[in-house]
């Protein structure tokens, strides 16, 4: 399983603060995981369409697409930064 | 090295001293206080929330510090910032750099505001009169980050 996290606009776009899913076979990296979410549903294929910035972060350490994804990990989907 | 996410409010005077802690080794101290204004983009703010990704937030700060402490000869530093709701003037977040001199301090203090406002997982949601609405990061927030390269 791994434990996704949404923040932000993205959070009251997609409805849920966090969830947890299964693995799908062939979802080993950031860019397949998002694929994987943008195929399971319409509000996620809108929020990640290519145009809207998402960052993402897996254990709590920015991530690139290219960011492996397994097992136990924690995946979190967010708008830019805003503070300061 | 201190950082800290609070919902209360700062006094920048009592964080000073306390970072100073009597140390005379200290030359100069840099600080940096981030304000709710009341005008973003030709709307007047009433309120302005802020979220952040708790588990994350203070491990993104703490990397922030650790690398101007690798590029600066500095002594301390702490970093405030607020989360919750806002009003306009309120402060949002407190940056103080200890060092022996100045160019250090000062140097140190912007690449820490540069770097927290692009990496640090924040975000600002403003009440307006027309509504709520999720502040948008801007272009030169990430171009100022980019100079440190």
């Amino acid at each position: 399983m791994v434990n996704l996290v949404y923040f932000a606009r993205l959070r009251e776009a997609i409805g849920i603060n966090s969830e947890e899913v299964a693995l799908p076979q062939g979802v080993h990296d950031v860019a397949s995981l998002t694929q994987w979410l943008r195929r399971r549903s319409k509000v996620w294929d809108k929020e990640f369409a290519p145009g809207n910035k998402v960052r993402v972060a897996v254990n709590l350490e920015m991530a690139e697409q290219s960011t492996g994804v397994a097992d136990g990990d924690e995946v979190a989907f967010f708008p830019p930064v805003t503070g300061g | 090295m201190e950082v800290r996410v609070q919902t209360e409010d700062f006094d920048i005077a009592a964080e000073v001293l306390k970072l100073r802690r009597g140390n005379p080794k200290i030359g100069a101290v840099a600080c940096f206080i981030g304000l709710v204004r009341d005008m973003n983009e030709n709307a007047t703010v009433a309120e302005m929330t802020l979220e952040h990704y708790p588990a994350m937030t203070e491990k993104a700060l703490r990397g922030i510090v650790e690398e101007a402490n690798q590029r600066w000869d500095i002594m301390d530093v702490l970093v405030v910032h607020r989360v919750g709701a806002l009003k306009p003037m309120d402060q949002i977040v407190l940056v103080v750099v200890a060092s022996a001199h100045r160019r250090a301090a000062f140097a140190a203090c912007e690449f820490i505001v540069d770097y927290l406002k692009t990496k640090a997982p924040f975000w600002k949601k403003e009440k307006n009169e027309k509504g709520t609405r999720w502040v948008e990061a801007r272009d030169n927030d990430d171009d100022a980050a980019q100079r440190w390269h």
